[in-house]
């Protein structure tokens, strides 16, 4: 079982040449023999989009797996505030290696180097690519690109569409995926949902997937197979992801012998409206880029009932902007999240529910006027006061951390390829580049490198040896035996016919992960929690309920399986939550802070990225590790006072 | 507070449907119209019915999944804001709401509220992108685009494709969704060279599915981002213009 060694394939020589070298070093499948290769793209969001359109235009046969209506609808299109890119357009001394360094020390040096700088470079490609498809990126009245400033960084770098960042990048790769459909070299499959990995001797060679209007499970096989399907933070129940964004793609890839690497780094972002009631069903962000006008604060005195407007200025604890003077508000989002969730364990949250911190724009619209300021964030006030119903050009917005997005995830190599061979695995549902913190800006960032130019440059070295060979027919018994054991376990979700609806094993399961494995954990609260998930996973199969039947659209059907799938990862991210006893980034564990309350790494012991393999027993996974070596920036402590 | 529902149920594409009447009395005015189908449906299960299927996802109002029909309005009484976007404070206690899916012949029904709006995407596969392959780009810089023109782009480019406007229009006409994502390209430098090809390309793809525009203005009236009907006038401008412009000189202004 422990055969397998992690190669990150890392290429020698100095930091700045690898991705140059490796670029020419790479086996290459020539342009008339790429039609010959079939590749499957599960998922639609930035990654899976940008690649399939990439490889399509290179010549590849592609097959596109969406469970969405339509591709444009993936989640990346939710990311308001904007994308990283090291053009150095300001003039205020951004470089490639400033991108480099702010995105390793962000990270809380647990990312791989050598792609962290492969990403800083592809990303003054991006840019350019996006402005040549058409992006309407916000611009000066001149007719240059704007840009505007993110937390962990002390340049303007980031490139945005108003509050709807995502949403035109998207929209970008979609059209470009558009194109090639229309061309016949990519064949698109929607409303179809990925249920199993199907290896053979070993490799990747196709998924197994369910169409959600008939219900039919069909097999889709190809010469490698790309999986693009984003993040596991519903786990929590509660948290800014869509309501259908699931591991069951990652999870099910890494039961087939794909290692998951570090599941307990998970991002709470800051800036999120706070929980309203009990019916709550998803949380909704604000995006980062306030912060830039925004002044966070909260009351001094503890229990302060008086409204935000007559607490008077001598009255408010402007906490960031005294305990880092350098970043003040702009920290990075697991500083800020773990700053306010203090304020509001120490008693002075603000809102009804006493569960927020302000978020001021008084200033600003007195130095700026309301108009610039409509200009900037209109979009995202009127979404608050559509959500609140209260006016945030008149009282501050409350906001309070939420689960946003996760940096662990499929463990995979240099060239995004996971240990199974021939399983690429890009955005956010890889591990690589944003360590144990990510930070803003830079998810879309590297959806669009790895799915643009990381993955069309890599794939043909997997490939060209296999030129000649035909993907295996889907009539091939690994196909026949992974359908059946699909149906099986479809079947058998049905016939358990208990008492207790999904959403209900939902929210039990997103309380004990947020309330042990969220933005502090402890030995304590971990062995709980490991205690209290099998015993719900087991409850779940003695009494869901799932109405219905199979042969049409099933919602609860759908979302069965994916909560089964995170019964068993979360888990897998408690353990590793326990197992990492150190803090790093968003990792917080409470045995391990400085004396201001600050995370304490434990480089000596933890400066490695935690891998697990499933071994069938969802209480015994295997450990094995890939040492991080820093040999460009120098491992120092964070700090951004 | 309490509210009446009456919602249109239908089991599959070829199955007649029917109105079905629920009411849910345990509501609160801070929650979302959907977060309102959820305990509906939490109900309905809990008493051996099977829920009511419906599109949704980032319930953040961008990703265009949500399509409902209530009261006789697309995405319900509220401008500029989609269902997931409608809390039931605009709601009255004791109100009866009746929802339906989208109407369309473009739309065909798949099961109770959920529609097929793949004749969407077949409009932007037709012509809806600058070619531009992977790799090719000069720097971002060279290309200049006024202020004014990147933010009209940006007002089009806003569009979510829910599909509102060809279930408020009489005609089910999609004029308004096209006309959006030509006037996007179409205003940009970099859409110039595709520019008149694409506008005869995507008209034509819109006709074969979906009906014609009797310039009613329900579908920007209703549209969640309020997208402006000019640029129904600007798309119908180019398709004449695209008629008998000679390509080879489009470059001549």
């Amino acid at each position: 079982m422990s055969q397998i060694n992690l190669d990150s394939k890392i290429p020698s020589g100095p930091i700045e040449d690898k991705w140059t070298n490796h670029k020419f070093d790479v086996k290459l499948v020539n342009p008339s023999n790429r039609r010959k290769f079939s590749i499957v793209v599960v998922g639609s969001g930035l990654a899976g989009a940008s690649a399939a359109a990439s490889l399509g235009e290179m010549g590849y046969h592609v097959q596109m797996l969406t469970y969405h209506d339509s591709p444009r609808r993936a989640h990346s299109i939710a990311a308001q505030g904007g994308i990283n890119g090291a053009k150095n357009y300001r003039n205020d001394g951004d470089s490639v290696h400033r991108l480099f360094y702010d995105t390793i020390k962000g990270g809380d040096y647990r990312s791989r180097e050598a792609n962290v700088h492969r990403l800083a470079e592809v990303s003054v490609n991006i840019i350019d690519q996006c402005v040549a498809q058409g992006v309407p990126f916000a611009r000066e009245y001149g007719g240059l690109l704007d840009n505007r400033s993110f937390g962990g960084a002390q340049v303007s770098r980031t490139f945005y569409a108003r509050g709807q960042t995502g949403q035109q990048l998207l929209l970008g790769a979609y059209q470009a995926l558009s194109h090639q459909i229309h061309l016949g070299n990519v064949e698109l499959f929607h409303r179809t949902e990925m249920l199993d990995l199907v290896t053979h001797e070993g490799r990747a060679v196709g998924v197994v997937a369910r169409n959600l209007i008939t219900g039919a499970v069909q097999s889709f096989s190809g010469h490698a197979v790309v999986l693009a399907t984003g993040g596991y933070g519903n786990v929590f129940y509660l948290s800014t992801n869509a309501m259908n964004s699931n591991a069951s793609a990652t999870w099910r890839a890494h039961r087939k012998g794909a290692l998951f690497a570090n599941p307990c780094f998970t991002q709470i972002h800051p800036t999120c409206i706070p929980a309203g009631d009990e019916f709550q069903s998803k949380l909704t962000l604000m995006s980062e880029s306030l912060r830039n006008d925004g002044r966070i604060w909260v009351p001094t005195e503890f229990g302060d009932e008086r409204s935000a407007a007559s607490i008077p200025e001598s009255e408010r604890d402007y906490y960031l902007e005294r305990r880092y003077p350098a970043f003040g508000n702009l920290v990075p989002r697991d500083v800020a999240s773990r700053a306010s969730k203090r304020e509001v364990d120490s008693g002075r949250g603000v809102g009804p529910l006493k569960n927020g911190v302000y978020l001021d724009f008084a200033a600003s619209i007195d130095r700026l006027g309301e108009e610039t300021v409509k200009e900037r964030y209109g979009n995202l006030f009127q979404m608050y006061e559509r959500i609140t119903g209260e006016d945030p050009y008149k009282t501050p917005m409350r906001i309070y951390p939420a689960v946003h997005y996760t940096m662990g995830g499929l463990w995979v190599d240099y060239n995004l390829m996971s240990n199974v061979p021939g399983l690429y695995v890009l955005g956010e549902a890889n591990f690589s580049d944003h360590g144990a913190n990510r930070l803003g800006a830079s998810a879309l960032m590297q959806g669009l490198s790895d799915g643009y130019f990381v993955l069309p440059a890599t794939i043909g070295d997997y490939l060209a040896p296999q030129l000649g060979n035909s993907a295996l027919g889907t009539d091939e018994p690994v196909f026949v035996e992974a359908q059946s054991q699909v149906q099986e376990r479809v079947k058998s979700l049905l016939a358990i016919k208990g008492s207790r609806s999904v959403d209900w094993f939902h929210r039990e399961l997103g309380k004990i992960v947020w309330d042990n494995c969220g933005m502090a954990r402890s030995k304590e609260g971990l062995e709980k929690a490991l205690v209290e998930i099998p015993t719900l996973r087991q409850e779940f199969y003695n009494d869901v309920n799932i109405m219905g039947h199979e042969e049409t659209i099933n919602q609860s059907l759908e979302k069965a399986g994916r909560v089964a799938d995170f019964l068993e990862f979360g888990e897998l991210m408690c353990r590793d939550a326990l197992d990492r006893e150190e803090s790093c980034g968003g990792h917080f564990r409470v045995e391990h802070q400085t004396e201001e309350g600050e995370a304490l790494r434990d480089d000596d012991q933890f400066a490695h990225v935690s891998a697990y393999e499933y071994t069938g027993d969802t209480a015994q996974p295997v450990l094995h590790t890939e040492k991080l070596e820093f040999e460009s920036v120098a491992v120092a402590q964070r700090s951004y006072k | 507070m309490q509210v009446n529902l009456k919602i249109w149920r239908q089991s599959g594409p070829d199955s007649p449907g029917a109105f079905h009447n629920y009411e849910v009395p345990n509501a609160s005015p801070d929650m979302s119209f959907l977060e309102l189908m959820d305990v509906l449906n939490e109900d309905l299960q809990t008493k051996g019915e099977e829920p009511i299927a419906f599109d949704h996802d980032c319930r953040e109002g961008i990703c265009g999944s949500c399509a409902m029909m209530i009261n006789g309005r697309a995405h319900g009484p509220e401008t500029g804001t989609t269902t997931c976007q409608l809390h039931m404070r605009k709601f009255a206690d004791g109100a009866h709401i009746t929802v339906e899916p989208w109407r369309a012949g473009a739309f065909p029904v798949i099961r109770d509220l959920c529609v097929d709006r793949s004749a969407f995407d077949r409009i932007i596969e037709s012509g809806g992108y600058i070619t531009a392959p992977t790799g090719t780009a000069p720097d971002a810089n060279l290309i200049l685009v006024p202020k004014e023109v990147a933010d009209s782009a940006m007002d089009a480019a806003a569009c979510i494709g829910c599909g509102a406007c060809v279930a408020a229009c009489p005609n089910s006409a999609a004029q308004l969704f096209t006309a959006a994502k030509l006037s996007h390209l179409n205003l940009l430098p970099q859409g110039q060279p595709e520019r008149y090809k694409r506008t005869v390309s995507m008209v034509n793809e819109m006709e074969r599915w979906f009906g014609s525009c009797t310039n009613h203005g329900e579908c920007s009236a209703a549209c969640p981002k309020e997208i402006s009907l000019d640029f129904i006038a600007m798309m119908n401008r180019d398709y004449v213009k695209a008629q008998f412009k000679q390509r080879r000189f489009a470059s001549q202004t």
